[in-house]
């Protein structure tokens, strides 16, 4: 039963983004640089089809296939699903902005699709060697879209720090799973999974492991105290490039999350919970307190990041304790994952006559001279402040009410004060585009399909926050298979 | 007739209604202005018709509406009032209309906007007072802190930003504990029905943090002393439309708040931390009172002296027995008429001179004699002078007090001093005298016709509510008596 068409069918998704990938690269080569239009519309095609693909074969039940190393469930399926719609949006968002940066190129599209195909394999990781293969196809992805943008300084150290980082980091994680596997003598997730269920704490290597991955899963995410990279690598990339690193690259290093710690190393989860706790207060400190400090769009938005990770992480501490399990963290990072890629989209979207304009001085007066998109950056701000009535608001109150039933209302009552510390810095922003008198002449690309994309994207996070039904329905469904 | 949604419609009617002004876009000032009338208009007669069907005879939810909102936790899109929130409604329409009207001519710049935001509001306020599940109500608590972040911080004064940011957070910090109390409730009682929470079982030790969470949620919107410090200075900042607001409506949520879930959901909590309510309510109407007296700015001044009559308000409540409850509620309804006008009644003086000091007013009498004696009514009327409104609410509540333990009743009472004083000697100092400057005898042409309509449902109702409170009584009797009895019934 090891190779069939069964299996076949159900990596379709991810055979049919790599063989697109391939077959675009081919092709790419005989267009001409005015043609380039044909690449972008192929990519967006080939991710809104493998999104689909993913959509029609959800499984029933869980399976595990190709020699144990690939998980077809439903959770795995569903996050595919968002990973590659979001990523077709955020390549929407992108291409004026890349073709000022003269990064409208058919490598950029390769990579993106590559990196999106190393995201569904984390998402399907079944065993250590393809979580690991899967989380370095994307991350290499990243580092070389990040540095694309040759002749900018700040985006070729935002690239090599990504990349001395995220090795280290990868170490550190490689270095885990060599413990997991030393441990239990497999690679295999499930076995894994039996041999913590068995020894659990008795076992040092598999404690030992735990946390290495854990750190290593840490620093993906951008949880504090591993979370030096993410200002300055979001800051430094190039804007279209950053919509992805914020949105599915870190629905992806979730994925991996909800795969190793969840479906693996489950029984260890009275040790990783007090990691995640004591991570979820660091990041939710130094995200909300530092962001207040920033004068730059993206860094003010990249530590909004750092805590909303922090919340993230309150909602996987109470998770296994939940009545709803995994549920609440699921539908936290989706909801997160809109938000980012809608909130980093209109960044780069907006240019001040061609340049990037990334100071939130330069959103000054942005109601009056376009009111659209004002709105739209206003429904996102109040969205990740979780004010109501906005879909960021339902995302907290899931993890708000996982951690009360999980009898942590101590985290509940710290991350709701720090819910009012961020709204703070998210109001600076209103205000700016509000209240304050226009200034720069800041102008949205004349691209009607990127504008509409991202008004849906916007308006379908306050959507959510009024119908929340469908989306938290569709996140039971998806940790139900668990 | 029956059918019909009443309370679906005086939500959404305005929030569509505001979706619309606002899609005019810019430009088009006066027809939003005109919309926006006619939309506020239409709503306030949605909600008299709620008051025409009320069944005064019973305590129960009337105009009830349910169906389900988000399964998973049990949450549903709840309606109904009973005979304390259906006056709260019929106070948010008329304030609606009055604050639209109100800024006919003040507000010059980004209209739509402006009245858009006005009616959002509106909707979410109604939402508010009329919500029986826990997280609806939330929601529409919390949503109504946008479009007023929004008025206060576009159309505001000179220091506008810090006062709306001050105000935005400050309200917020009060509301997130108050939902974590809310989820914890909810993971006790496995529902989000406030009508079904009133009858959870809790012991002390829960209670007593359940309402210490509300409390710091509704003594910040209240506000009570010591975390009334933004009101001033979002009074001060806010438009004058967004003044007449804040104090006609938004403080009386917070006031709201206690009778709908502090005191029937923690009952015993309530007697047993009721110590600390009464006496933050007396520092307010005492100190607060006494600080208003050396206001130099009239909005100041009126937002001090609202903060000591909210003050009565909760001490009101907190002495658990029919007047002081019932007594509290008029108070509330009747601060909501008195405070409104008087803000409205600075607006009037600011349009002309441009200037909030008293120290610029003098002799207003001499050239505008019909607007000083309307504000001479409100005035007496802030002042608790038999046969206004002002009156009843502080009489009752007094009342209550001595019942209680007579030492809270005379304290209080001297806020019918201090009312009178910080309120007569503002009205002195403005009003009367010799005209003071060239301004005040050139710049301050007598009231339009418009402002004169503005002002008369204000003055009828504050007189109406003087003379004969008995209807208002009437319909919040049976509901003050049920929740008496259920703030007096041990959960223990």
């Amino acid at each position: 039963m090891a190779f069939g068409v069964p299996q076949l069918l159900a990596i379709l998704p991810e055979l049919f983004v790599v063989g697109m990938a391939m077959a675009i690269l081919v092709l790419d080569l005989y267009l001409r640089p005015s043609q380039r239009g044909i690449t972008y519309t192929l990519t967006i095609l080939t991710l809104l089809g493998g999104a689909a693909l993913a959509a029609y074969l959800i499984p029933a039940q869980s399976q595990t296939i190709l020699y144990q190393h690939f998980i077809h469930d439903r959770l795995s399926a569903v996050l595919k699903v968002v990973l590659l719609g979001m990523t077709a949006v955020a390549v929407v968002y992108a291409r004026r902005s890349l073709q000022r940066l003269a990064m409208f190129r058919g490598e950029l599209f390769i990579l993106v699709l590559l990196a999106t195909a190393g995201m569904m394999l984390m998402a399907s990781a079944g065993t250590l060697i393809m979580a690991y293969l899967g989380l370095e196809l994307m991350s290499l992805s990243l580092y070389t879209m990040i540095a694309m943008d040759r002749d900018s300084v700040p985006a070729t150290e935002g690239g090599l720090k990504y990349f001395i980082l995220g090795s280290l980091a990868s170490g550190i994680f490689l270095y885990g799973l060599s413990l997991l596997f030393g441990a239990s003598g497999s690679l295999e997730l499930a076995v894994i999974a039996e041999h913590a269920a068995t020894e659990g704490v008795d076992d040092p290597l598999l404690v030992m492991g735990t946390v290495f991955v854990a750190i290593g899963l840490a620093f993906k995410l951008g949880a504090v105290p591993f979370h030096m990279w993410v200002p300055d690598v979001y800051h430094g990339s190039p804007n279209p490039v950053t919509i992805i690193l914020a949105s599915t690259a870190k629905l992806a290093a979730f994925a991996l999350l909800m795969r190793l710690m969840v479906d693996g190393l489950g029984a260890m989860a009275p040790q990783w919970q007090e990691i995640a706790a004591g991570l979820a207060v660091l990041s939710l400190i130094v995200g909300n307190v530092v962001a207040m400090a920033q004068t730059d769009i993206k860094r003010l938005l990249a530590y909004s990041a750092i805590a909303h990770v922090g919340f993230l992480l309150i909602g996987m501490a109470a998770a296994p304790a939940a009545s709803d399990g995994y549920m609440a963290p699921v539908l936290y990072m989706i909801m997160y994952t809109l938000m980012g890629a809608a909130g980093f989209g209109l960044i780069a979207i907006m240019h001040k006559r061609g340049a990037a304009g990334e100071r939130i001085d330069d959103y000054a007066g942005l109601s009056q001279t376009h009111p659209w998109m004002a709105f739209m950056m206003l429904i996102l701000m109040f969205a990740m402040a979780g004010v109501p009535p906005t879909g960021g608001f339902m995302a907290k109150l899931y993890i708000f009410q996982a951690a009360v039933q999980a009898d942590m209302i101590g985290l509940a009552v710290f991350g709701v004060v720090m819910a009012v510390v961020g709204a703070f810095y998210y109001l600076r922003v209103v205000k700016t585009m509000y209240f304050d008198a226009p200034e720069a002449a800041m102008t949205p690309d004349r691209d009607g399909l990127a504008r509409g994309v991202l008004s849906v994207n916007a308006l379908a996070v306050l959507a959510l926050g009024i119908m929340p039904g469908p989306l938290v329905d569709l996140c039971l469904y998806a940790v139900q298979g668990l | 007739m029956e059918q019909l949604p009443l309370l679906s419609l005086s939500i959404w009617l305005p929030i569509l209604g505001g979706v619309l002004v606002l899609a005019l876009g810019p430009g088009r000032d006066d027809m939003a202005r005109w919309l926006a009338l006619v939309v506020s208009g239409a709503v306030f007669v949605v909600t008299c018709l709620l008051l025409v069907g009320f069944d005064t005879g019973t305590a129960g939810i009337q105009f009830g509406e349910s169906r389900p909102w988000i399964t998973s936790l049990d949450i549903h899109y709840k309606l109904g009032v009973d005979g304390i929130s259906v006056l709260l409604v019929l106070l948010t329409s008329l304030s609606t209309v009055v604050a639209v009207a109100a800024s006919w001519e003040a507000i010059q710049t980004r209209v739509p906007m402006y009245m858009a935001a006005f009616l959002i509001m509106e909707g979410f306020m109604i939402g508010v007072f009329s919500a029986l599940d826990a997280v609806l109500f939330y929601v529409f608590w919390e949503a109504m802190l946008i479009p007023m972040f929004l008025i206060i911080g576009i159309w505001g004064g000179t220091n506008r930003i810090y006062a709306t940011i001050k105000f935005f957070l400050y309200t917020f910090f009060g509301s997130v504990l108050m939902l974590v109390a809310l989820v914890y409730l909810y993971t006790q009682a496995g529902t989000f029905d406030i009508l079904e929470l009133h009858d959870v079982q809790l012991s002390l030790g829960e209670q007593v943090w359940i309402f210490l969470a509300f409390l710091i949620a509704f003594a910040v919107k209240v506000p009570m002393w010591p975390v009334h410090t933004w009101l001033p200075d979002a009074h001060v900042e806010a438009p004058t439309a967004g003044s007449v607001i804040l104090a006609a409506i938004m403080l009386k949520m917070g006031g709201y708040g206690f009778v709908r879930f502090s005191l029937p959901i923690t009952p015993d909590a309530s007697h047993e931390l009721a110590w600390l309510v009464i006496a933050l309510s007396l520092i307010a109407v005492v100190y607060i009172g006494l600080v208003a007296l050396v206001q130099e700015d009239m909005k100041k001044l009126i937002a001090y002296s609202s903060i000591a009559h909210m003050g009565f308000v909760t001490l009101g409540y907190f002495m658990f027995n029919p007047q002081g409850i019932a007594g509290g509620l008029i108070q509330m309804i009747s601060h909501g008429f008195v405070s409104a006008a008087l803000f409205l009644c600075v607006g009037v003086m600011y349009d002309r001179l441009h200037t909030r000091l008293i120290s610029d007013y003098g002799g207003v009498v001499n050239v505008m004699p019909v607007f000083a004696a309307l504000f001479m009514l409100f005035g007496m009327a802030n002042a608790g002078l038999p046969g206004t409104s002002g009156f009843v609410g502080e009489f009752m509540v007094i009342l209550g007090a001595f019942k209680v333990e007579p030492w809270f009743g005379v304290i209080a009472a001297t806020t019918l001093v201090l009312g009178a004083a910080y309120t007569l000697w503002l009205y002195k100092r403005v009003i009367f005298g010799r005209i003071t400057s060239e301004h005040v005898a050139n710049d301050m042409p007598p009231m339009s016709r418009r402002e004169k309509w503005v002002f008369a449902p204000l003055a009828a109702l504050v007189l109406i509510m003087g003379i004969w409170p008995a209807p208002f009584l009437e319909i919040m009797d049976s509901s003050v008596l049920n929740l008496v009895e259920q703030v007096n019934q041990s959960k223990l």
